[in-house]
């Protein structure tokens, strides 16, 4: 295993930022560390770096307990979230400055320097100065710098935050490349679920301190272990009494838990348009947004308000309409966990008469 | 060049600073005693030896150097000086920042720099300007004697000299923290129908007020300390135009010393309470800055 | 005189007074700093060339302008090393009286020049505190361009702190993070990282303690003891003359030192206009 950690634990005063933390990371892989702003997802990555000290618990590099290495010398690159560049420095000394720190020779430092440059783009802008280049070539002057070095794990901190919307995109794609191609161990730290499952080969679900979940996106889509995990990732609709919902008025659910319902479980249309019309119950449209790519309706089920998406292609619909709605699948949530429940009457449809 | 046009805060950013980014405790404790050695050989030391060498002869000695004649005249004549010159360069700062900072203008820049020149010029040589002016064989010196009108070694010249040493106090406090402000809060009240001197009293002037008054002070203090301009001008007459500092001079090349350094301590006092001013303005900025950020959040 | 009045320069603006504010910021600027000022000029200007240069060339002058250039500038060097130090002091480290040791050194802006003249001279003269346990060590300090350099450093001590302690508080922890990453322990981190981006900053202070320090005169005159050729400045050679009714010669004095005050002036703007921009930008 490439990088371990144990039992890591992290103080501020009175406030914990990071609980309990053991994960296991394999070489080679991007990780992504998402969570609310403020759950500890820094902190962690810094006490990786070895910016912050651990209360308690070890990291462990390649088998070895890193605690008491100093930064300097744990072999990790760090890519700032502002990207820290050095104002005063060209783009050139910047990505030189680690080289130089380890008295590389001159030629050695040239030639580094000049792969980079390639690798990032940013040949011709060496002499440049950081006040003189874009959001995305910072972004890039930085992440080269990290790499000058060689380091065994690269550190990303909320990496494309400082970058608009339209390149930071762009960005994520050469990144992820990027590093598939290195070969690279790579953490990087985002709030942005969107982000993180389109980047990452695995990632970690940071909350209030403590390591939700850990495993590929597809994995943490489909089977979210926690409520909070399944409440996080998505864009979930909770309905407080999930027994009052078509289908699911007999599943065994325990009393008193709830249900999340992603807008991708409730299919929404005219009664003629459903699949399995006897599962599915009556509801109203209350509003409808457009979204680009496809409708979001906002729709009222009985005393429950969920959210369901509609293609632009089919039978348009108005506020106010009166729609079938069919929940294929909810969580139900209880004691902090998350079990998915299919609607059973979907499985086992009654007749249709006509 | 800023004769202490910057305000600084001292923020509880020193607070935590993980060990690597921070030196070790011995390296630190060198370079707190370095800084506060250097402090009490500059500063301390010598404003204590003030209160110290004016004591030195009793109370007796050093209440009747404050009592004597020519030292109220000079205390007289400071006043007078202090209350013409610092009002004048108020409004001049106000005017100046008002323009330079709401208002785009060709030759902004120059017109800054010409605002910093007296704090450029030697004291010396602010005097001399005005002697070559108004002096007997200055540029209107035959006129001025002509018509009988004296103003070299009069108060005039030495109220003339006075401000134009302390002229660019107020402004430059005021230029930089107007500029910040902006004139977003100015158009909106124009836009709300307040005009001309409503939008400055209603609207910049509670902005500016703790920064105006600093201004204020730190010109008051050295309009009432000037020595070398007014030394120039004001021709050293005892009892007629001797200010302050030059009354501390005349006592201390007397041999004088225990009454010179009793007037002495009157003016630090005063520059004492331009600096408990100034920490309170400090403290009130700091105190309501959360509420400011909060504000600009939005 | 409300709103826009000159046509060339629209100030395009709802805001009043535009007029108003900048036609008296002119007038006032105008008759009591320009117009003093190009009396000098206008004076000199009396003088054949001949006649400035046997004035500003005499050997006395030319020592004058020696102590002078030379006492400001080793005290706004000392200046720059210790206003380093209290800044970092300042605005990194905690201890107790650090808010006091803060307004202190606003010290010298506010306190008359005068007083800080005799003051020190009390201390630092050969019977006073100080000078008293130099003496045997054959270090004179009152009476020498030592003394001289000394009521210089008082004079200049603001200028390096307050223009060093506002660049230093607004430095990026993650900057020196990012050396250290980099794998630079903290003397390196210190010269590489975080010096080079004060250095603007240093060098304004220098400059501005040095501006200051060459026209200074109320805290120097007590001090320095104005022996001819070893120990008298230029603006007390200035004052000579006039106590002489010699005005050429003070005048001709008085513009040298004009024109090397304009420079650094000039100087110290563009240094400012570069770092702001920097920052602005960047």
């Amino acid at each position: 295993m490439h990088i371990e950690v144990r039992h890591l634990n992290k103080s501020f005063g009175s406030h914990a930022a990071v609980q309990d933390v053991s994960f296991q990371i394999e070489r080679g892989k991007l990780i992504g560390l998402l969570g609310p702003s403020g759950g500890g997802k820094s902190t962690l990555l810094r006490m990786l770096a070895g910016l912050e000290t651990p209360d308690s618990g070890d990291i462990y590099i390649n088998g070895k307990r890193v605690n008491d290495v100093q930064p300097q010398l744990r072999g990790i690159g760090f890519v700032f979230q502002n990207y820290a560049l050095f104002k005063h420095m060209s783009v050139f000394d910047n990505i030189a400055f680690g080289l130089t720190i380890r008295k590389t020779s001159k030629a050695e430092i040239k030639a580094r320097v000049g792969e980079l440059l390639d690798l990032t783009g940013l040949r011709g802008f060496e002499h440049r100065y950081p006040h003189q280049l874009s959001g995305g070539q910072r972004q890039r002057v930085a992440f080269a710098r990290a790499l000058a070095p060689r380091p065994e794990l690269l550190l990303l901190d909320e990496p494309f935050a400082a970058i608009d919307a339209k390149v930071r995109k762009e960005l994520r794609t050469w990144l992820k490349q990027l590093i598939s191609t290195l070969g690279i161990t790579s953490i990087f730290v985002t709030h942005d679920q969107d982000e993180a499952v389109e980047v990452a080969d695995e990632m970690l679900i940071v909350q209030q301190g403590r390591l939700e979940q850990q495993g590929s996106p597809v994995h943490i889509y489909t089977d979210p272990q926690t409520a909070f995990v399944a409440g996080f990732i998505g864009h979930s609709s909770v309905v407080e009494q999930p027994a009052s919902l078509r289908g699911f008025e007999n599943t065994s659910i325990t009393a008193g838990a709830r249900a999340l319902v992603r807008p991708e479980f409730v299919e929404v249309g005219r009664e003629q348009e459903i699949q399995f019309p006897s599962a599915a119950e009556k509801g109203q449209v209350r509003h409808i947004f457009f979204r680009g790519a496809h409708l979001e309706l906002d729709i009222q089920v009985g005393d429950n308000r969920l959210s369901a998406h509609r293609s632009l292609d089919q039978e348009p619909l108005q506020p106010g309409d009166e729609v079938s709605v069919l929940i294929h699948r909810l969580y139900v949530i209880s004691d902090e966990s998350a079990t998915m429940v299919e609607n059973p009457l979907k499985v086992d449809p009654l007749p249709v008469h006509i | 060049m800023a004769g202490g046009a910057v305000t600084v805060q001292l923020s509880e950013k020193a607070a935590h600073r993980p060990k690597h980014i921070t030196e070790s405790v011995g390296v630190r404790i060198v370079l707190i005693s370095i800084a506060l050695l250097f402090l009490v050989l500059v500063v301390l030391l010598p404003l204590l030896s003030v209160f110290i060498e004016a004591f030195k002869k009793g109370a007796d000695v050093y209440f009747a150097a404050l009592r004597d004649p020519d030292a109220l005249s000079a205390l007289r004549l400071t006043l007078t000086t202090a209350i013409i010159a610092v009002p004048l360069n108020t409004v001049f700062g106000i005017a100046a920042a008002w323009a330079i900072s709401k208002f785009r203008f060709r030759g902004k820049n120059i017109l800054i720099t010409l605002i910093d020149l007296p704090f450029a010029v030697s004291p010396v040589i602010s005097g001399l300007v005005f002697v070559l002016l108004f002096g007997a064989q200055g540029f209107f010196g035959q006129w001025l004697q002509a018509h009988d009108i004296k103003l070299i070694f009069a108060l005039p010249g030495i109220v003339l000299a006075t401000t134009f040493v302390t002229f660019p106090f107020v402004a430059r406090e005021l230029i930089p923290l107007m500029q910040a402000q902006g004139v977003q809060e100015e158009e909106a009240a124009a836009s709300l129908g307040a005009r001309g001197f409503q939008i400055f009293w209603r609207v910049t002037l509670p902005n500016i007020k703790w920064g105006l008054l600093y201004g204020v002070i730190l010109c008051n203090a050295r309009a009432m300390g000037e020595f070398g301009a007014v030394s120039v001008v004001s021709g050293h007459i005892r009892g007629e135009t001797n200010t302050l500092p030059l009354h501390i001079e005349i006592l201390y090349n007397e041999y004088q010393f225990a009454a010179s350094f009793a007037v002495a301590s009157l003016l630090v006092m005063l520059a004492v309470l331009t600096l408990i001013v100034k920490s309170f303005i400090e403290w009130r900025t700091n105190a309501k800055s959360p509420e400011r950020s909060a504000d600009d959040a939005h | 005189m409300k709103g826009s009045t000159s046509k060339r320069t629209k100030p395009r603006s709802v805001l009043p007074g535009f007029g108003l504010s900048l036609g008296f910021t002119i007038f006032y600027l105008s008759v009591l700093v320009i117009i003093p000022l190009a009396g000098i000029f206008v004076k000199t200007s009396g003088l054949t060339p001949e006649q400035f240069w046997h004035t500003v060339s005499n050997a006395r002058v030319i020592a004058s302008y020696k102590v002078s250039f030379l006492t400001s500038f080793y005290a706004a060097l000392v200046n720059l090393v210790f206003g380093l130090i209290i800044a970092w002091v300042l605005v990194r480290y905690r201890f107790p009286g650090k808010k006091l040791i803060d307004s202190l050194i606003d010290m010298p802006f506010a306190l008359p020049t005068a007083v800080a003249g005799i003051s020190l001279t009390a201390i630092y003269a050969p019977n006073g505190w100080v000078g008293k346990l130099a003496e045997p060590l054959g270090l004179k300090i009152a009476f020498t361009p030592l003394g001289i350099t000394l009521a210089l450093i008082f004079i200049g001590l603001p200028f390096v702190v307050r223009t060093v302690q506002p660049v230093l508080q607004d430095l990026d922890n993650e900057v020196e993070e990012a050396a250290v990453m980099l794998g630079a322990f903290r003397w390196r981190t210190f010269r590489r990282v975080i010096l080079p981006e004060l250095i603007p900053a240093l060098l304004t202070g220098f400059a501005l303690a040095f501006a200051r320090g060459i026209g200074e005169f109320g805290s120097v005159v007590f001090i320095s003891g104005n022996m001819p050729m070893k120990t008298e400045i230029a603006p007390l050679l200035i004052m000579t003359k006039l106590e002489q009714y010699d005005y050429k010669g003070a005048t001709a004095i008085a513009m040298v030192m004009l024109i090397v005050s304009f420079i650094l002036l000039l100087l110290i703007n563009y240094l400012q206009w570069r770092s702001n921009r920097r920052v602005v930008t960047a």
